[in-house]
């Protein structure tokens, strides 16, 4: 029977277990490892922090390898190679003979050559031991320094600051991640990091590390000098080598056990994997070429299959730091190589991103994402498949908004593309395990192929594979809402319709289970406003912050008021008393594209006094923060423009008032020009209505937005009553039918037959149906009321606002500076 | 990341945090004790109630109160209005993996006056 030795226990040594096991080998494996317990997740060390539970990060159980016949030897380090008798002889003096020899010694932490670093007080991060001692000390520290601004600094430095210490971080390199970052994303980042408490110094050299026997501080290069209690370093790591030397194994300059393709040392009995393996010289610090290296491995092995072999593999990373989005991919540099950078700098957001594109604008190179990093899946894809850019590769960073489709989707993918890297399962097995095993979930394809059990990061591509796939086949996707209700939107319009339902409380008692959730509340909500048109204020519960509240919530917590200025006309009087206000309550003021006024600022108390007063004045609800119509911009048409055909205002204010408050799947917007100019942008909106010679047109399913489209022409030349007719049945078939929060853009694109169609329906009343719809909307119209008018003289809704149910007092964490003579939220 | 989910052998004081009629049914709403912040839900489909951490620990916003709560599955729990990161009204637990806990406090209900349980911080 061939005898297998494994040296080291780690998260490689693990895998190559498993996969010996998986190809049916005969052969006796003897696993020898240094740590005391049983390979364990190393990736998701920081996890230790949070419960110091050792038995979740735990790969495999003890019984796990007995059960498989693995003689496992725990807390015994080999010493001592013997290559001509192929024996190796451990700490103990007990000796063990091989046929193959696999080494899978890992790293340590590289300890830079400073002085004092023996001293009490100095750590590194790489065991769980580290981390208990770690612990066991913070609890007597106050402050701590990493050394290293690397990924695993960062985390240590997160570690930290969880453990309640005031943390800083030393990088000896002008910015964090130097290897991994360009300058301005290490900027970003350095703020981030100052974000959520962590001190970071750059371009600093530690000289020393002082104190007598415990450490006090460290004093730099510079001759400046930090007090701290405790030191984690990560500076780097170190392949664990040392048994290369007296066995005459060769080592790489940098470290590790020189390897070939098919992983063998220079002496082909003796394989080396993982951290420990230096192949083309090149240390691959990352888990997933680790286990790549043990297939290739295990193949030698079990089939002696000398054609599967390592072929190196790309860096690309991705932090999992809590809180804090920092990706990379490919080569984020770029810099000896002919590329055009596309970047996003978004300062006042967080967000950077930059992409690297070929210079013939072929493919991608490589990029940086910070503050934002939901695309690096589908990015880092594109780069290792070198999959073709969209025609406007700028696509692929700029967010869609979900008006339209993202830029390229999984869809685009080869069926070779390695989706989870840990596992290392390719699209293609997951379409297999969906087409020929007849997988239809997420657990499935867990099962079936593994993907998605090791980090996860892989999760939402896998699922919208999964999705793609299911369409492809033509099972019909049941768009239903949430665990709660297994119905469409479409079917729950209905049920609330016809079975006259009026509470979401009532629909949940009668038509779902559970206790629902912050999907199906709000759609229900919406629902039940689009055909009852009741205050959304009776089931405040199940609304959004917003529609709760009556009022947009903004970053850090305060809110905005947006009154109704339909058209965009407002008489001087009205515009003295937004200024009179927003003086008194300390709000920031803005011109909106909507050509209105919203006022910032606003603290949750202060939201029925400002209100009060608008109302008196005269105004109403903007209905800013629903689901809803929101303004209907007009130019100044006929009245003063000398091209202008007619009366564009006064049409767009008794179009705006018409619909206002009109509750949909998504927000709305109208536009009404005086001529062809269309200086209103009439075009971009929902529904925009353009003057001819001859009446007016009107356009639907426009937008603006991250995707804009043009809206297209439902009737030409037509008077104002029949405008007010076809918007009317227009709006309410886009009510009843749309999905959730699909504008009308996306949706006049998946109406089958489209603009066609839609005139067929609206204009020709081709479904018989015309007149109902135009009578749904009376009856809407008549239950319009205003929202605020209703709050600010209900006492018991008012009590609503206040901020704290047992006592008056302001949140005193409402933060604010000034800035251009205003007040301004303070960026989180 | 501390994750503490309090129980009642270790609560201290139990604060008196109003009438029941003061929290919105099937909702939360928050009370002030001595600098911080408690968000109370009045989970009424469950007939449970429950109080956690106010700071939703994403972007550190005073906010959780003003979230939806509901279910998954068996656990109840609340979305954050910001960004919807769900987190389990139980134990704390976010429900999307990828944030830290928050605290949970237990809370009780003595002749229609809600107490949350507080504990002394070391
Ligand atoms: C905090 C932290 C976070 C990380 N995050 C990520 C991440 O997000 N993504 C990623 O891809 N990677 C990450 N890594 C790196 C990843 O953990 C390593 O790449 C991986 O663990 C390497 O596995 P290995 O089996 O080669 O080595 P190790 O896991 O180091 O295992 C080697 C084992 O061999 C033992 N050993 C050594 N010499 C001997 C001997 N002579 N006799 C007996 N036993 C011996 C060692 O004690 C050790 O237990 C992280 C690492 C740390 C420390
Ligand atoms: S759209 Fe025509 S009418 Fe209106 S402002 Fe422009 S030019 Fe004048
Ligand atoms: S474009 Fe719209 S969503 Fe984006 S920052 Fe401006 S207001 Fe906000
Ligand atoms: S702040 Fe709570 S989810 Fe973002």
């Amino acid at each position: 029977m061939t005898k297998i030795v494994i040296v080291g226990n780690g998260m490689v040594s693990y895998k190559l277990c498993e996969k010996l096991i998986e190809k049916n080998t005969s052969a006796s494996i003897t696993v020898i490892g240094e740590e005391p317990r049983p390979a364990y997740d190393r990736v998701h060390l920081s996890a230790y922090f949070e419960d110091e539970n050792a038995e979740k990060l735990s790969m495999a159980s003890r019984d796990w390898y007995k059960g498989n016949g693995i003689n496992l030897i725990t807390s015994e380090k080999v010493s001592l190679i013997n290559r001509e008798q192929q024996t190796i002889t451990t700490h103990t003096n007990s000796t063990y003979s091989y046929d193959y020899l696999v080494l899978a010694t890992g790293s340590s932490a590289f300890v830079p050559p400073i002085k004092g670093v023996d001293k009490k007080g100095v750590f590194v991060y790489r065991t769980i031991e580290d981390l208990e001692l770690m612990m066991a000390y913070g609890k007597k520290a106050k402050s701590a320094a990493v050394l290293g601004g690397g990924l695993l600094g960062l985390e240590a430095a997160k570690a930290a600051i969880d453990m309640k210490l005031k943390t800083s971080v030393v990088e000896f390199a002008p910015r964090l991640m130097p290897r991994q970052i360009d300058e301005v994303g290490g900027d970003l980042l350095k703020s981030k990091m100052e974000g959520i408490g962590i001190d970071v110094l750059l371009g600093k050299a530690t000289s020393e590390i002082v104190g007598d026997d415990v450490m006090t501080g460290l004093s730099f290069s510079d001759d400046t000098a930090l007090n701290v209690d405790m030191l984690i370093i990560s500076a780097g790591i170190r392949p664990r080598d040392e048994l290369g030397k007296a066995a005459d194994i060769k080592t790489a300059e940098r470290g590790g056990f020189v390897v070939n393709s098919l992983m063998q040392t220079n002496d082909e009995k003796i394989f080396a994997i993982g951290e420990c393996a230096s192949y083309e010289n090149m240390i691959y610090g990352l888990v997933a070429p680790g286990y790549d290296m043990a297939e290739v491995v295990a193949e030698q092995i079990a089939n002696e299959n000398k054609e599967y072999t390592f072929e190196g593999c790309d860096m690309s990373t991705k932090l999992k730091l809590i809180g804090v989005d920092v990706a990379s991919f490919g080569d984020p540099f770029c810099e000896n190589i002919p590329h055009f950078p596309i970047t996003i700098n978004d300062q006042q957001n967080g967000i950077y991103k930059r992409i690297n594109i070929s210079e013939d604008g072929s493919k991608l190179l490589g990029g940086i994402l910070i503050g934002d990093a939901e695309d690096y899946n589908m990015l880092h894809q594109m780069f290792i498949n070198e999959m073709a850019l969209p025609p406007h590769p700028q696509d692929l960073i700029i967010k869609s908004t979900g008006d339209g489709g993202a830029a390229i989707g999984v869809d685009a993918l080869p069926d070779t593309a390695q989706v989870c890297s840990c596992e290392n399962v390719t699209k293609g097995d997951i379409c297999c395990s969906i087409k020929d095993d007849g997988v239809t979930d997420i657990n499935g394809i867990k099962k079936a192929t593994k993907a998605g059990t090791g980090c996860g990061g892989c999760m939402p591509m896998v699922n919208n594979i999964l999705e793609d796939t299911l369409q492809k086949m033509g099972t019909v996707i049941r768009k239903e809402i949430c665990e709660h209700f297994t119905y469409t939107r479409q079917e729950m319009f209905d049920l609330i319709k016809v079975n006259e339902i009026k509470t979401y409380d009532e629909l949940l008692a009668k038509y779902g289970q559970g206790g629902g959730c912050e999907t199906c509340k709000p759609l229900v909500g919406s629902l039940l406003a689009s055909i009852w048109n009741d205050l959304i204020l009776k089931e405040a519960t199940i609304q959004d912050t917003n529609d709760r509240f009556l009022a947009n919530i903004q970053k850090g917590g305060s809110y905005s008021v947006v009154p109704r200025i339909a058209g965009g006309e407002i008489t001087p009087d009205k515009l003295i008393v937004i200024g009179e206000v927003a003086k008194e309550f300390d709000l920031y003021t803005k011109i909106t594209g909507g050509q209105r006024i919203d006022l910032f600022g606003a603290k949750l108390n202060d939201l029925p006094l400002i209100w009060e007063r608008f109302i008196d004045a005269g105004f109403e609800s903007g209905h800013a923060y629903g689901k809803s119509l929101r303004t209907v911009k007009s130019c100044v048409g006929s009245t003063w423009c000398r091209f202008g055909l007619h009366d564009s205002v006064g049409f767009a204010i008794e179009i705006e008032n018409r619909y206002k408050g009109l509750r949909s799947p998504h927000k709305l917007k109208g536009g009404v020009s005086g001529c062809i100019r269309e200086c209103a942008e009439a075009r971009g909106k929902d529904f925009g209505v353009i003057a001819t010679e001859k009446g007016w047109n009107l356009y639907v399913g426009g937008n603006g937005g991250a995707n804009p489209k043009h809206a297209v022409l439902l009737a030409g030349d037509i008077d104002k009553e029949t405008v007010i007719k076809y918007i009317d049945r227009y709006l309410m078939f886009y009510i009843k039918t749309a999905e959730p929060l699909q504008r009308t853009a996306p949706w006049l694109e998946k109406l089958e037959g489209g603009i066609e169609y839609l005139k067929q329906v609206v204009v020709e009343d081709s479904l018989g149906i015309g007149e109902q719809l135009e009578s749904d909307m009376e009856v809407l119209k008549a239950h319009y009321s205003c929202e605020w008018k209703e709050a600010v003289k209900n006492p018991e809704i008012r009590k609503r606002f206040a901020h704290f149910s047992n006592t008056d007092q302001d949140d005193p964490t409402l933060k604010f500076k000034r800035e251009r003579d205003q007040k301004f939220p303070v960026a989180w | 990341m501390t994750f503490e989910h309090n129980t009642l052998e270790q609560v201290t004081t139990w604060v008196n945090a109003g009438h029941v009629s003061d929290f919105p049914e099937n909702g939360g709403s928050t009370i002030f004790h001595e600098g911080d912040q408690i968000a109370v839900f009045n989970f009424k489909v469950l007939n449970k109630w429950f109080a956690t951490q106010n700071l939703c620990p994403h972007k550190k916003q005073m906010i959780l109160s003003r979230g939806i709560i509901g279910t998954e599955g068996e656990t109840p729990k609340v979305a954050c209005p910001y960004h919807k990161k769900t987190f389990s009204l139980e134990t704390g637990e976010n429900l999307n993996g990828c944030e830290d806990s928050i605290e949970t406090f237990p809370i009780k209900i003595e002749d229609d006056t809600v107490f949350v349980g507080l504990y002394e911080k070391k």
